[in-house]
């Protein structure tokens, strides 16, 4: 089984090797993708399932073993976002091609785009089955190599602008990340998680606090938390549809993914909850409150995207079982939902011209199943019963609840006034856009959407509903990921069988 | 950490500490060369750090040195790849500011746009879009107009 581990990241470098040499067969180029991130989806859904029967699965690259080695780990936390994220992926993909495939489309697809995503998948898959930080920080690296390309994908002026101060942001915060890594290093002598566990409760407290407050910094500003936020909605909403929407998706939670990560691994003892907690409210007030005030399809999704961080951020703050289950699954449900409402912002723009709320109007009368498509991930989003948002805000506000204490009340209180203010933000596009009289940007006759487009899109807005219909096996599963994230030790034993050196 | 080989180490944590602080100042410019450089001296100050991180001492060579006086082979393993790293993303940004001057006449970076729109508006005080709870009676097209779309469009834009 421990052969499988590396595959989700050889498989899509191996392909972007392939499609870069393939790129003048364009046809060929889209399946080589295709059946590599579907290798992908299939590979994730082997080990989740090998994760949550048997226990972590662990490989040792190039056969050290691990301490000295490189080790690759698939528990169930990594399994489950593996499979998320190359369910997501493969829709994203599917998606970009039919838009390729469209007569209208003002972005024809460029020779390197299949390679970039692919590498851009391969980063995230590496960041999450990293066993050691230099590993994790690798993963950041080619990501965020790939991301810088394909965000300034064709280098128009809008592009490069905004891009810029992505590019620069992307850089600094792997800089702060690298001297964590290094003082890190400096202080304990390993920078494997497993042993890392052990050895850092025995620094003293003071160290161990400077060291965390800094990794913290560096994944807060990937993840975009309040006060290093303010660089995505920015940067994002000028790239392609579904660069954006993969993006969306997908990085932030890779940051997500990380202080979850070394939360619970790393530094279990909670000493930073009140301001994860203080840090969580601002998040989702600020966030959502930019929402409220954009009149941009996409920027206004980028700050619910923002707002959405913390409700994770609050889940890690409080740090129970309860509150962890909540909040894996509310990165589950949020990389589908974000990315599905990105890729129903591209489908607007592609049929009325802009995302420009001023310039919209009346789109649930000529395009009813857009209007659909858009309907279901925005309720879900702003989190109505019975969608699968409703059950992750209810997981984490009841255990948020059961932790009791002032701030926690406090943020129970925020959680609910920003599930409330992005019910309204919603509506209020569903308002403008979709409900008011017809109201295009262009005057063309009719556009008919490319099948493949609506279709993944399609497919992204079921993963959405399925995630309501499953949600007790998944809470099983995120529950179970939670417990063994809480205990160390399953992790731990599975990376040194032979007891911590 | 300990010094048993050569190598003043307060040198370089002296080094370090200067990259970092001109980095940092150059960080904060606008011009994007400027902020180019900031990230040169800022990733170098970062990789001495981690050549820090591990002990000085000897080649790290198997045969012929005395395993307590090598020096950590890890950390310089790690600038390695960091060093690489840092080289990539400076030749993108360095494409990234040759673009932006190549387009707009200089390589500063500006305000979002729509960023400056949302503060004027609300200097206004204004909100961003009509959003007055839909339309009257006489607006809504379902109930009283049974006109062409694009005329009545052009028609409710005149007024």
């Amino acid at each position: 089984m421990s052969q499988l581990v590396p595959l989700p990241v050889v498989v899509p470098l191996l392909g972007a090797a392939l499609t870069l040499l393939l790129d003048r067969w364009p046809r060929v180029q889209r399946t080589v993708s295709v059946v590599a991130l579907g290798a992908n989806l299939v590979v994730a859904l082997v080990l989740l399932t090998w994760a949550y029967r048997h226990g972590p699965v662990v490989t040792q690259v190039g056969g050290w073993p691990a301490p000295v080695g490189i080790v690759l780990v698939a528990d169930q936390l990594a399994a489950l976002m593996l499979v998320v994220s190359s369910a997501v992926t493969l829709c994203v993909l599917l998606y970009s091609i039919g838009q390729g495939r469209g007569e209208t489309s003002e972005s024809a697809p460029v020779s390197i785009y299949h390679p970039t995503y692919l590498v851009l998948t391969a980063g995230i898959t590496n960041a999450f089955l990293a066993g050691d930080l230099f590993n994790l920080f690798v993963g950041f690296e080619i990501l965020l190599a790939a991301s810088f390309v394909l965000i300034t994908l064709g280098g128009t002026e809008a592009r490069i602008r905004t891009g810029s101060t992505y590019v620069v942001v992307g850089v600094l915060s792997s800089m702060i990340f690298l001297t964590a890594v290094g003082l890190v290093y400096a202080a304990t002598g390993t920078l494997n998680l497993a042993q890392l566990a052990s050895r850092l409760d025995a620094l003293p407290p003071g160290v161990r606090l400077g060291l965390q407050l800094m990794l913290l910094l560096a994944f807060g500003v990937k993840a975009a938390v309040f006060p290093v936020s303010a660089w995505l909605p920015d940067s994002y909403p000028t790239a392609p549809a579904p660069v954006t929407a993969v993006f969306a998706g997908l990085l932030t939670k890779v940051g997500v993914y990380a202080i979850i990560r070394t939360e619970t691994l790393l530094f279990p003892g909670g000493e930073v909850a009140g301001l994860l907690m203080v840090v969580a409210g601002l998040t989702m007030l600020v966030g959502v409150l930019g929402a409220v005030a954009q009149s941009d399809l996409k920027r206004l999704f980028s700050f619910t995207l923002v707002s959405h961080i913390g409700y994770m951020i609050f889940g890690v703050a409080l740090s129970t079982t309860a509150a962890l289950s909540g909040a894996i699954f509310y990165v589950v449900h949020h990389i589908t939902i974000q990315t599905t409402l990105f890729l129903v912002a591209g489908l607007v723009e592609e049929r009325a011209g802009s995302t420009d709320l001023r310039k919209l109007g009346g789109l649930a009368r000529v395009a009813p199943l857009l209007a659909v498509l858009f309907f279901v991930p925005a309720m879900n989003l702003a989190g109505i019963p019975p969608f699968s948002g409703f059950l992750g805000k209810l997981g984490l506000l009841q255990a948020g609840v059961a932790v009791g204490g002032g701030l926690a009340w406090v943020l129970v209180v925020a959680g609910t006034v920003t599930s409330l203010l992005t019910l309204y933000a919603a509506s209020r596009v569903w308002n403008i856009a979709f409900w008011r009289a017809p109201q295009l940007a262009t005057d063309e006759p009719v556009i008919r959407l490319p099948s493949l487009m609506v279709g993944a899109t399609a497919a992204l807005v079921v993963l959405g509903l399925t995630l309501t219909v499953a949600a007790g096996p998944l809470f099983r599963v995120t529950a179970d990921a939670a417990a063994d994230l809480r205990e160390r030790t399953p992790y731990v034993r599975a990376v040194l069988p032979g007891g911590t050196p | 950490m300990t010094r048993s080989g050569a190598g003043p180490t307060l040198v370089l944590v002296l080094a370090v500490g200067v990259f970092a602080a001109t980095g940092v100042m150059l960080l904060l410019e606008r011009s994007l060369t400027r902020i180019l450089l900031g990230v040169i001296l800022l990733g170098n100050g970062v990789n001495l750090l981690i050549l820090l991180a591990g002990r000085s001492g000897e080649a790290p060579l198997v045969d012929g040195v005395d395993g307590g006086r090598m020096s950590d082979p890890l950390s310089q393993a790690m600038v390695l790849t960091a060093i690489v790293i840092t080289f990539g993303l400076t030749a993108f940004l360095a494409a990234v500011a040759y673009r932006s001057w190549y387009l707009t006449g200089d390589d500063e970076v500006q305000d979002d746009l729509e960023d400056r729109q949302v503060v004027q508006l609300a200097a206004r005080n204004e909100v961003a879009n009509r959003d007055l709870g839909g339309e009257g009676p006489g607006d809504d097209p379902e109930q009283v107009d049974p006109g062409p779309a694009r005329r009545r469009l052009r028609r409710a834009t005149e007024q």
